[in-house]
C-alpha cells in the first residue's frame, strides 16, 4: 500500500491511464482546429470532438447536439444560470435554488440579484434534501428557472431530481441541474429526470481538468441561452471559444468509462463506504453521518467526530487525504455552510471529515484509514475538554460560553 | 497549510495535558472559546498560597493544532512563574514562538485569554476564602 492515500474524489479525481491514452494523440499529430473546415487538420480534429460529443451525450441519455464543451462546471453553471435569466429576461426574473449548491450557483444567483434578478434560497431538511412542498410554494408566475444540484459535493446527497424535474415541467418553467457529483457515478438520464440543462465536469469522472459541458436541450421545450463569452460563435453558439480538443477527447473517453463501468464501480464502492463507515461506529462512540444514508451517492461518507475539532483531526492523519467542514480549513475561515444548513449545529460542522471513495481506493486503504482515525480521534478526546465534560454528564449545549 | 515545527511537536507531544482538581481553593480554572467557534480552551493553574508560585497547570483544547499548541507552550511558560509574572504573558509572545501565521493569531489569543480566566479564577476563590463565601467554578450551565 503506497502512501498517502487519497481519500478526496469530490475534490478531483486523477486522469484513467486509458483517458491519458485517448487524449495525447491530439497534442501534436492531430493538433488541428475543429474550426478549420477547409483542411484534413480541421477535420481530423471535428471528427475527434463529435465522437467525445456523442460519449458525453450517451452517458446521461441525450442527443450529442445538445452537448456544449466548455471549461468546466462553474462555465457551465454561469452560462446556465446567466444565460436562461438573460434570455427569458421578458418572462420573468424569479430564479429558484438552495442553499445547499456549490459556490457556482449560489455566486451566480447572488450576481443576478445584483442586477435585479430575485432569488428564492429553499432551505434543505435535516437529511439535506429540500422540500418538494417547499419548492413548490416558492414558485411564482415570474419563475423562470430552477436551478437544483443533483448530487451535494460534501454530504452526497441526492436531491429528488425528477420529482423537481415533474414540478417545473408541470409548471412550464426550466430546470437546470449541476450535476457535477453526480454523473458516470450513479445513473442520469435526461428524459427521467425531464431536465433541461445539466453541468457536468470531466476531472469529477477520471478525465482532466480544464472542461466541461452543459447540456441544453433542443426539443420539448428548446431551450435558449444568451452566451456569455463572445467569439467566433462555436457550440451553436452558446459559447465561443477554440475547443479544447485534446481535454474533449479525454471527456468523451472518461464519460464511455464511466457509462461502461459504472455499475461494477457503484457496487464495489458502495461496499468499501458502507466498510468504512461500520468500522468506525464499531470503533469509536458519538459520530454522527451528516446528510441522509438512503439518498447519497455511493462512494460518500460525511461524519462528524464530535468532541474533536477537523483541523486538527486532519493534522493527525497527514498521510490520509481528505476534507473537513471546519472553519479552520475553509479560505473563509467559516464552517461549511453545508453542514450548518442541515442545522446540527455548527459545532458538528467544525468536527466533520468528508471521505470521498474512488476508482482506485483500496479496503486495504480503507482498513489503515479507519485504524489511523480511532486513535486519532481516540487521542484528541482525551485531550478535548468538551469530551470530558459530557462525560461528567455536563449538557453542552446550555453552557454559557465565553466567545471571543 | 503547513506547520511550524514547534506547532508539530506540541501537537505530537502536547505537555501538560490532563485536569486539576477544579474545586480545590488553590486551583484556578479558566475556560474560554465556544464549541460553535471551532475552539474550547481549558487552562487550569494551581498555585502555592504561601509563595503565590504556580507549582502546576493543565490544559485540555477542543481546536485546531495551533490552538493545542498554544495552551501546550502556555501551560510550559507557567510553571515556575508567579501569578503576577503569569499575567505578563503576552499573545504576541506565543505567537513569536510557534510561527503562529495571521490566521492563528486568534489562537495565541484564546490562549492569552485562558491564562488570565484561570488566575482570575483562583484570585476569586482566595477572595471568597476569605470572606467565606462560597466556591464556584468559572463556567456554569444556565438553568
Amino acid at each position: 500500500m503506497k502512501l498517502p492515500i487519497y481519500l478526496d474524489y469530490h475534490a478531483t479525481t486523477p486522469v484513467d491511464p486509458r483517458v491519458l491514452e485517448a487524449m495525447l494523440p491530439f497534442f501534436t499529430a492531430h493538433f488541428g482546429n475543429p474550426a478549420s473546415r477547409n483542411h484534413a487538420f480541421g477535420w481530423e480534429a471535428e471528427e475527434a470532438v463529435e465522437g467525445a460529443r456523442k460519449q458525453v451525450a450517451d452517458l446521461i441519455g441525450a442527443n450529442a447536439k445538445e452537448i456544449i464543451f466548455t471549461s468546466g462546471a462553474t462555465e457551465a453553471n454561469n452560462l446556465a444560470i446567466k444565460g436562461v435569466a438573460e434570455m427569458y429576461r421578458e418572462k420573468g426574473n424569479h430564479v429558484v435554488t438552495c442553499v445547499t449548491e456549490h459556490k457556482a450557483v449560489i455566486d451566480t444567483c447572488k450576481k443576478l440579484e445584483k442586477q435585479g434578478a430575485r432569488v428564492t434560497y429553499l432551505p434543505v431538511q435535516k437529511d439535506g434534501r429540500i422540500s418538494l412542498d417547499d419548492l413548490r410554494a416558492a414558485i411564482t408566475d415570474k419563475t423562470i428557472l430552477i436551478t437544483i444540484m443533483s448530487a451535494n459535493n460534501e454530504i452526497g446527497v441526492l436531491q429528488p431530481i425528477e420529482e423537481i424535474g415533474a414540478i417545473a415541467k408541470e409548471k412550464g418553467i426550466l430546470f437546470h441541474t449541476d450535476a457535477v457529483q453526480a454523473v458516470g457515478k450513479v445513473p442520469f438520464d435526461v428524459t427521467k429526470a425531464k431536465v433541461d440543462l445539466v453541468s457536468m465536469s470531466a476531472h469529477k469522472m477520471y478525465g482532466p481538468k480544464g472542461v466541461g459541458a452543459l447540456y441544453v436541450r433542443r426539443r420539448n421545450p428548446r431551450v435558449l441561452l444568451a452566451e456569455q463569452i463572445s467569439g467566433g460563435g462555436h457550440e451553436r453558439g452558446m459559447r465561443s471559444g477554440t475547443l479544447n480538443v485534446p481535454g474533449i477527447v479525454g471527456f468523451g473517453r472518461a464519460a464511455e468509462l464511466c457509462r461502461l463501468e459504472m455499475a461494477a464501480d457503484t457496487q464495489r464502492l458502495s461496499k468499501l463506504r458502507d466498510r468504512l463507515n461500520e468500522k468506525l461506529h464499531k470503533n469509536l462512540d458519538e459520530i454522527y453521518i451528516n446528510g441522509s444514508q438512503e439518498h447519497r451517492l455511493p462512494h460518500n461518507l460525511n461524519i462528524s467526530f464530535a468532541y474533536v475539532e477537523g483541523e486538527s483531526l486532519l493534522m493527525g492523519i497527514n498521510d490520509v487525504a481528505v476534507s473537513s467542514g471546519s472553519a479552520c480549513t475553509s479560505a473563509s475561515l467559516e464552517p461549511s455552510y453545508v453542514l450548518k444548513a442541515l442545522g446540527a449545529g455548527d459545532d458538528l460542522a467544525h468536527s466533520s471529515i468528508r471521505f470521498g471513495l474512488g476508482r482506485w481506493t483500496t479496503e486495504e486503504e480503507v482498513d489503515y484509514v479507519v485504524e489511523k482515525l480511532t486513535s486519532v480521534v481516540r487521542r484528541l478526546r482525551e485531550m478535548s475538554p468538551l469530551y470530558e465534560m459530557a462525560k461528567e454528564g455536563v449538557d453542552l449545549s446550555k453552557m454559557q460560553w465565553v466567545t471571543h | 497549510m503547513a506547520y511550524s515545527d514547534k506547532v508539530i511537536d506540541h501537537y505530537e507531544n502536547p505537555r501538560n495535558v490532563g485536569s486539576l482538581a477544579k474545586d480545590d481553593a488553590n486551583v484556578g480554572t479558566g475556560l474560554v472559546g465556544a464549541p460553535e467557534c471551532g475552539d474550547v480552551m481549558k487552562l487550569q493553574v494551581k498555585v502555592n498560597p504561601d509563595t503565590g508560585v504556580i507549582d502546576d497547570a493543565k490544559f485540555k483544547t477542543f481546536g485546531c493544532g495551533s490552538a493545542i499548541a498554544s495552551s501546550s507552550l502556555a501551560t510550559e511558560w507557567l510553571k515556575g512563574k508567579t501569578v503576577d509574572q503569569a499575567l505578563a504573558i503576552k499573545n504576541t509572545d506565543i505567537v513569536a514562538e510557534l510561527s503562529l501565521p495571521p490566521v492563528k493569531i486568534h489562537c495565541s489569543v484564546l490562549a492569552e485569554d485562558a491564562i488570565k480566566a484561570a488566575i482570575a479564577d483562583y484570585k476569586k476563590k482566595q477572595d471568597e476564602q476569605k470572606t467565606g463565601t462560597s466556591v464556584g467554578t468559572h463556567a456554569q450551565p444556565t438553568a
